[in-house]
């Protein structure tokens, strides 16, 4: 049997009120009232398509071997290097063995689904028994664009094998064809869309039942055997209409998360797929259908497995770790949206030494550590010579890793001189379970909530943009574990 | 154990520019400023000179890279001049450079001379730390820290360590800036010259939390500088009143702070070590009560404020107590910051631990003017660079040679 053996999910902490977006445009864009309600998901200003992977493939891999993933694969239409292998940047942040297939996915919303049948091939072929599958996307949109209202930016994971399947993967079809609902051209920022009725009437409403109609006959079932239809669109009433369609129920359509959330991109039939699963019980039949250049329809099968993923914080743990953000202008800013002035201390110079990252890649990338083996003192980085005072032992370090250490803060400040698209800065000394220690910016902080002694957990994050060669430096950094206040 | 630099080098001359925004003079004005002061001071002519050392942090806003930025300020004849560069400490690093060749034998009589010229950066502060002057790996890991950021955080740390509340200690570090304005009030030379109420500063808005404008030191344009010789030599030139060192240590982070469990964040590890051993090597066994005045790196009022407990003057836990009690005032027990400090003189940073040199010899000369404290014996100046957790430590003692 072959399927999904884990998942996980990332959904950033911030949520844009729409309303603010709609109040601040509607002088000029009145039509956006039709899709101004709630609230959709807001990457902080370090957080981008591959950051949110991480934190999601951080989620799914929790409590696996490692060493016995064999490939990993990511999807997005918004990688932030075009050519620089973003799944090889996941891979070394993971702390992944080397030896390790790995490929992107790009250029449909549909590549996340593609990403994941790819991995389903190469486990059932026998080459490989775990692959590593995720797909993250934070689409920038032009302002007062529906689109801004319709996203949201977010990320899943998926751990597809043949031991402890949780969901068997049944069939799959995908029908490509080149309908051009939306483009994005070589060297451009934003998308160029066609008209909604088109895209809704001759595309999604022809070419889905076509799929799905060829994966029932494939798989020798009816619309009435489906238990879940997930299925990302940014019309709200089509998912049901097309549910109609295919004879199957329409209270079995999923919810597209377009209240708490907004669509995810490439990551969306992925994160729709393990919100289903998370309420899903054994035998439900998952039916997924990613519509881009084509679309591709996916069915799964829950096994009894799926109750050992009820600890995953998935989708649901990240909706719940929230944050109302009202500020729109905010929103702009951290998108790189605005021409705001940000002093000249935002001039300095940020050229990465692309041969120190190279050497020191699994110290920034993966935040591997080093613990020596004369006297046991864990310390970050790794070094030649032990930082123990009473060892110093010389070359006695084996790799010791540190982004899952439970951390707790020491020393901190927050900072208004310093630039920062988040004032004021927060950083400061973080010291582990594992008695190693290290000087750390914060992120995902609230002004006034910092204390020493708050917990925090490490994540992936954008460390600088170095504009004038469009680098995007990542390393790691202490997001405060602060109580969710309910609303 | 080494015997120690105690008496075997005198200082014969000092100058110091006028410390401040400085937006008319280049480094060099400012060094020939402060050379020709110390010059005359010193009686002696500049083809003396048989070696400098040159003190100078930001060279990419000063004099460039390399020593010929101070020969060719002073024209000096050819001789040897080293630039050494050690962040806030650099001025002490010249000076020990001097010292130490003079204490070698390897020359009668040498410069040490400082400079700073930081008003050019263009916005106020320091410069933005940046990917490319940092290190190819520091410059990819380093967190986005600016200097009072980074000393804001002992101010976290000492209120965790002794349950301080955060108004006490922002009071009392309050308290370390209104007496240093109030000294700064009688320097000629200072920059800043304007008494401030405690009010003032716990109003003023923050600069790196805890740390508000008012717990910042100036950031100047100036120059600083030291002729020194043996106590011999000096007399044979009819010097009398001598001042001489009696002790010159440096103590540098290698890592253990910010890598190893046992630092608390609350103090300096190379401010303790190095002055148990300046002490030891000035022969002082207890210095609350040996220590006339001193000078310490102030470069934040939080900085300060541990320091006097590193220093072992004020007893751990208790500099609270020592700065509300006017302990470190100029009328105090122990003078701290008599000529106004880094907070009010300013800091050009190459300069700094040269002028606090300054204002020791001259007070061990008897010639501080308004400032002059009665009979001085050992004055120290603490000069400290880099970050709480990874720094220079650069002290020295100078004293009456008897």
């Amino acid at each position: 049997m072959v399927g999904i053996t884990s998942y996980g999910g990332h959904i950033p902490r911030l949520r844009l009120n729409r309303g603010v977006v709609y109040g601040a445009n509607a002088w000029m864009a009145p039509g956006l009232i039709g899709s101004a309600g709630g609230e959709r998901s807001m990457a902080n200003w370090d957080e981008d398509s591959l950051t949110m992977a991480v934190e999601a493939a951080r989620d799914c891999i929790d409590g696996f071997d490692k060493s016995q993933i064999d490939a990993a694969y990511m999807a997005s239409v918004n990688f932030p290097f075009e050519d620089r292998l973003n799944s090889g940047i996941m891979a070394t942040a993971l702390n992944l063995s080397s030896s390790l297939d790995s490929a992107d996915f790009t250029a449909s919303l549909r590549a996340g689904a593609s990403a994941l049948i790819a991995g389903v091939n190469a486990v059932k072929s026998g080459d490989f028994k775990n692959v590593l599958v995720t797909a993250g996307d934070r689409r920038i949109t032009k302002m007062a664009y529906t689109h801004e209202l319709l996203a949201g930016d977010g990320a899943a994971a998926l751990m597809i094998g043949s031991t402890d399947v949780v969901a068997e993967f049944k069939s799959s079809v995908t029908i490509t064809e080149d309908f051009a609902d939306h483009y994005r051209g070589e060297g451009e920022q934003f998308d160029y869309n066609w008209e909604e009725r088109w895209i809704r009437d001759e595309g999604i409403l022809k070419i889905v039942p076509r799929a799905i109609q060829s994966l029932f006959d494939k798989a020798g079932i009816s619309g009435k055997d489906v238990d879940r239809f997930v299925m990302p669109c940014m019309f709200p009433r089509v998912p049901m209409q097309l549910a109609g369609m295919m004879d199957i129920a329409p209270e079995k359509t999923a919810d597209n998360m377009h209240n708490v959330c907004g669509d995810t991109g490439t990551a969306h039939p992925l994160v729709m797929l393990i919100a289903a699963l998370e309420d899903a019980k054994p035998g439900d039949k998952i039916l997924v259908a990613a519509f881009g250049g084509g679309c591709t329809v996916m069915l799964f099968e829950v096994t009894d497995n799926i109750s050992k993923m009820k600890d995953k914080r998935g989708i649901k743990g990240s909706l719940a770790d929230r944050k109302e953000e009202q500020n729109y202008l905010k929103f702009l800013s951290h998108r790189g949206l605005l021409n705001e002035d940000q002093t000249m201390r935002a001039e300095a110079n940020w050229r990465t030494a692309l041969s120190a990252l190279y050497r020191n890649r699994r110290m920034i990338i993966g935040m591997v550590g080093g613990k020596c083996t004369k006297c046991g003192t864990a310390q970050f980085p790794k070094a030649e010579v032990c930082v123990n005072p009473d060892c110093n032992a010389v070359n006695s370090q084996e790799d010791c890793e540190f982004a899952d250490q439970h951390g707790k803060i020491k020393t901190y400040t927050a900072d208004i001189l310093t630039f920062t698209p988040d004032p004021p800065a927060h950083y400061g000394m973080v010291t582990f379970e594992n008695e190693g220690r290290g000087m750390f910016d914060f992120t995902d902080y609230e002004a006034g909530k910092v204390e020493v002694g708050l917990p925090v957990r490490m994540v992936f994050r954008i460390r600088n943009i170095d504009r004038a060669r469009n680098f995007t430096q990542y390393y790691w950094k202490a997001k405060p574990i602060i109580k969710h206040e309910e609303v | 154990m080494a015997e120690g630099i105690k008496d075997k080098v005198a200082v014969i001359g000092m100058g110091c520019s006028k410390f401040g925004e400085r937006f008319d003079c280049g480094p060099e004005e400012l060094m020939v400023e402060a050379f020709e002061e110390c010059l005359q001071d010193a009686g002696i002519e500049r083809n003396q000179i048989e070696a400098a050392w040159f003190g100078q942090c930001y060279d990419e806003l000063g004099t460039g890279k390399g020593a010929p930025g101070l020969a060719m300020a002073l024209r000096l004849p050819f001789i040897p001049v080293t630039r050494v560069e050690n962040y806030c400490a650099t001025g002490t690093e010249a000076f020990r450079g001097a010292v130490y060749a003079v204490a070698s034998g390897a020359c009668d009589i040498a410069l040490a001379q400082g400079v700073e010229k930081l008003k050019d950066t263009g916005y106020g502060g320091l410069p933005s730390i940046d990917g490319v002057n940092s290190g190819a790996l520091p410059g990819q890991v380093l967190p986005n820290i600016s200097a009072p950021g980074a000393f804001a955080q002992l101010a976290s740390a000492y209120r965790a360590k002794h349950n301080v509340p955060y108004d006490d200690l922002k009071r009392a570090i309050a308290q370390v800036s209104v007496k240093s304005h109030a000294n700064g009030v009688k320097n000629p030379k200072a920059h800043l010259r304007k008494a401030i109420s405690i009010e003032k500063v716990m109003g003023a808005p923050l600069i790196a939390d805890p740390l508000g404008l008012f717990d910042c030191c100036g950031v100047s344009d100036g120059s600083a500088c030291a002729i020194v010789t043996t106590p011999e030599i000096a007399k044979s030139l009819g010097k009398d009143n001598l001042v001489s060192v009696k002790a010159l240590q440096l103590a540098v982070s290698n890592g253990e702070e910010q890598g190893y469990k046992n630092w608390d964040g609350s103090h300096f590890a190379t401010t303790r070590r190095a002055s148990k051993r300046a002490y030891a090597e000035a022969g002082i066994k207890n210095p609350r009560e040996e220590i006339s005045m001193f000078e310490v790196h102030d470069c934040f009022s939080i900085t300060e404020f541990v320091t006097y407990e590193d220093l072992f003057i004020s007893p751990e836990g208790g500099a609270i107590k020592d700065v509300m009690d006017g302990f470190y005032n100029s009328d105090g027990q122990i003078p701290c910051q008599i000529d106004g400090g880094l907070k009010c003189f300013g800091h050009p940073i190459g300069a700094s631990g040269l002028r606090m040199l300054y204002e020791m010899y001259l007070q061990l000369q008897g010639r501080a003017g308004e400032r002059q404290l009665a009979d001085p014996r050992y004055g120290i100046t603490h000069n400290l660079g880099g970050f709480p957790f990874a720094n220079v430590c650069a002290l020295s003692i100078i004293g009456r040679y008897e």
